[in-house]
């Protein structure tokens, strides 16, 4: 079983993608042109961030694409990480045919939240969201212009992480990564033909995780998947601690398996025993089949 | 003056000539025009997306492989990228390779471990996410043409085939005894079991040509192929009627019996083609009522082959018969042979649409023949003949029950 083919290499990488926030994969010339950040007298930071929406064709699996509507030109959006209390700023250009917008969940004023009648960014225009980063936890941003499950299934999403403040407490270090539960309906008769943890089809499967055996490993899960009532990741031979929403810093459950529903997302925290090869999947199976299955490859810790 | 005529003949010759190209010639012209100003894509633009169509043709099944013969039938070029069995991933090789133009076609292997009795869903997404979808509602393995798959084919169609027909024959005897009414209701019979067939082939061809790839124009192809079938048979007719009436021999029976033996040869051959198909693609078990209702349902030919002989009262040597019997049934046989191991929706619509046009032109000869000078129209309002007709109807209607 599985796909056939290898994915066009000068395409979106999931494993960069994994483990890339704030543009962290770009030079320093080239980042500072999507992120800049000022500290600021408290302590805190702005962040400021360059984000436009643009049509692109995307692989999703080798040899498939997908006429997607992209932030930056990638599917999931570039991941946003800040510190609870930072001031985010983000000039949202829409460079696409359609009107598109940007919606944040955490704590904002309704002028930012990108979802009323009128707060649709028109082709061509520009429009700066602002908010405190709050609370710290694990969120995510959308497109909310109507309709709405055209424009979250084409690919306006992303993950948005709120580090707690060393005042609220922090997360112990860890080999972290980003993963994306979302889908594709390349038939547009509202069912997905490939499921995927960020985008690509048995991407983790091709090209696996590299882990440590013995460190800490944080997953930031998000759920996206349109059309489907839920989404879940199960991991082999192992077991992990849940922080539904990451806004809690004790684990709410220790479990193999997570579900989650369109829009939730949860941190996990695991640390690898064995080496060798871990699969994860949706446990709905038909999922896992069509694309959304991965594995880890643990390493032992060198000395 | 006398070396110009010649001249002026050859001119001529060229003249004609020259206007018969003339207009093919500013075709070719239009035509290289029209391939390098591209209008249509001028009007589709760059962003447009492919028209993409792809067929089916050939679904097999071996153990462990799904195997899926496709072909583009869509004017723009086809990729094929992934292939999911019953809603998963599944890999595969490809014969031809994964770029079809218009008009090709690949064979996919899927090492896909198929379950015997289930049904199974095979979706070839392409380039662009276009999913094209076939199902497999039985799965059975599909048969390798070995010796023993020949015998059971060449079974299948003396059961179906030759020996209904043969039995119908033996009605012959009994019929030469009936009186004129009693014939007259007989050919009516036989007319009206044939007016079935026909309308019966019809209603499958174009059923088989609603799955025909669209660039073959699958209802065009059966309406030809039963018009050349109908006026190549009337041609066959006219021929043999003559060639007996120059050796002074009693005419009108035999010939006739030969054409309705070869008419219902070619439907029982599209009729063998189906039954071979399905069984192959594992889209039927035959069951022995399929095989009951056959046998039935094919008797009655054997009794429309001789009702003309019949009532011509024609001496027919027992060697004869059987040469029609065998006109009539063999093709069975060859139908599921063919249906069974090269199976193509456009044989299936090719014999269908012969037969047809066989059995039309067949009707027409027994119409013309039991209205011999009269007007066919008032022979056909007789009592025997309407209730002929209607038998003939309703048998095949009821013995085809068993057969739907």
């Amino acid at each position: 079983m599985g796909t056939v083919g290898r994915m066009a290499a000068d395409g979106f990488s999931p494993s960069t993608f994994s483990r890339t926030w704030n543009f962290g994969d770009l030079p320093p010339a080239e980042r500072a042109k999507f992120y800049r950040e000022t500290r600021r007298p408290d302590g805190t930071m702005l962040r400021e961030y360059e984000i436009f929406s643009i049509e692109r064709e995307i692989e999703i699996a080798p040899g498939m694409f997908f006429p997607a509507w992209t932030y930056n030109g990638q599917v999931p959006g570039p991941t946003i990480r800040a510190i609870e209390g930072d001031r985010i700023r983000i000039t949202f250009r829409n460079l696409g045919a359609h009107p598109h917008s940007m919606h944040f969940h955490g704590w904002h004023p309704p002028a930012m939240d990108g979802s009323a009648a009128g707060q649709e960014v028109q082709p061509g225009e520009t429009f700066v969201y602002e908010f405190d980063a709050d609370p710290f936890g694990l969120h995510l941003y959308h497109c909310h212009t109507v309709p709405l499950k055209r424009h979250i299934h084409k690919g306006l999403y992303g993950a948005f992480i709120i580090d707690p403040r060393t005042s609220s407490g922090s997360r112990p270090p860890a080999d972290e990564f980003v993963m994306v539960m979302n889908a594709f309906d390349t038939t547009f008769d509202a069912e997905n033909e490939v499921y995927a943890v960020n985008t690509v089809a048995n991407a983790y499967m091709d090209e696996p995780i590299r882990v440590t055996v013995g460190r800490l490993v944080r997953i930031y899960l998000v759920n996206v998947t349109e059309f489907d009532p839920v989404n879940s990741l199960h991991l082999h031979g192992m077991f992990f601690d849940v922080y539904r929403t990451g806004t809690m810093l004790a684990p709410s459950e220790r479990t193999d398996t997570v579900m989650l529903c369109q829009g939730e997302r949860a941190i996990l925290e695991t640390t690898f025993r064995y080496p060798g090869e871990f699969m994860f999947h949706a446990h709905q199976s038909e999922f896992a089949e069509l694309g959304w299955m991965g594995l880890f490859r643990a390493d032992a810790a060198t000395t | 003056m006398d070396g110009s005529v010649p001249r002026r003949c050859g001119d001529h010759v060229t003249r004609r000539l020259l206007l018969a190209l003339l207009p093919l010639a500013l075709l070719a012209a239009l035509l290289a025009v029209i391939v390098r100003s591209g209008p249509a894509e001028s009007v589709r633009g760059d962003n447009y997306p492919p028209v993409e169509r792809l067929t089916f043709q050939r679904v097999t099944l071996e153990p462990g492989f799904i195997v899926v013969n496709v072909l583009n039938d869509g004017p723009d070029p086809v990729a094929i990228a992934q292939v999911q069995v019953d809603e998963a991933f599944w890999t595969f090789t490809a014969d031809n390779g994964v770029d079809l133009g218009h008009l090709d076609r690949t064979t996919l292997r899927i090492p896909y471990p198929w379950v015997d009795g289930d049904a199974h869903l095979v979706k070839v997404l392409t380039s662009t996410g276009t999913a094209f979808e076939h199902e497999i509602s039985v799965a059975v393995e599909t048969p390798t043409p070995d010796a023993r798959f020949f015998g059971v084919f060449t079974l299948i169609g003396l059961y179906v085939g030759v020996i209904p027909v043969m039995v119908g024959l033996l009605w012959f005897p009994f019929l030469k005894r009936l009186s004129v009414r009693g014939m007259d209701f007989l050919l009516a019979l036989t007319v009206g079991l044939l007016a079935f067939l026909l309308v019966d082939g019809t209603h499958e061809g174009f059923e088989s040509a609603g799955l025909l790839p669209e660039s073959f124009q699958g209802v065009v192809l059966f309406t030809l192929a039963a018009g050349g079938a109908y006026l190549l048979l009337e041609g066959v007719g006219a021929k043999l009627r003559s060639r007996r009436r120059h050796a002074g021999e009693g005419q009108g029976g035999w010939v006739l019996a030969v054409l309705i033996a070869v008419g219902i040869g070619l439907h029982n051959f599209g009729e063998g083609l189906a039954i071979g198909s399905a069984f192959a693609l594992g889209e039927a078990t035959l069951g022995t009522l399929l095989i009951i209702g056959f046998t039935l349902h094919n008797t009655t030919e054997g009794l429309a082959i001789v009702a003309p002989l019949a009532r011509e009262r024609e001496r027919v040597s027992v060697a004869d018969l059987a040469k029609l019997g065998l006109i009539g049934g063999l093709p069975t046989i060859a139908g599921a042979w063919v249906g069974g191991f090269v199976y193509s929706p456009v044989w299936s619509v090719l014999f269908l649409a012969i037969g047809v046009g066989a059995i039309a032109q067949v009707i027409g000869q027994i119409v013309r023949q039991m209205a011999r000078e009269g007007s066919a129209a008032r022979m056909l309002a007789t009592g025997p003949v309407l209730a002929g007709l209607f038998a003939g109807f309703a048998v095949m209607y009821v013995t085809g029950m068993l057969v739907g």
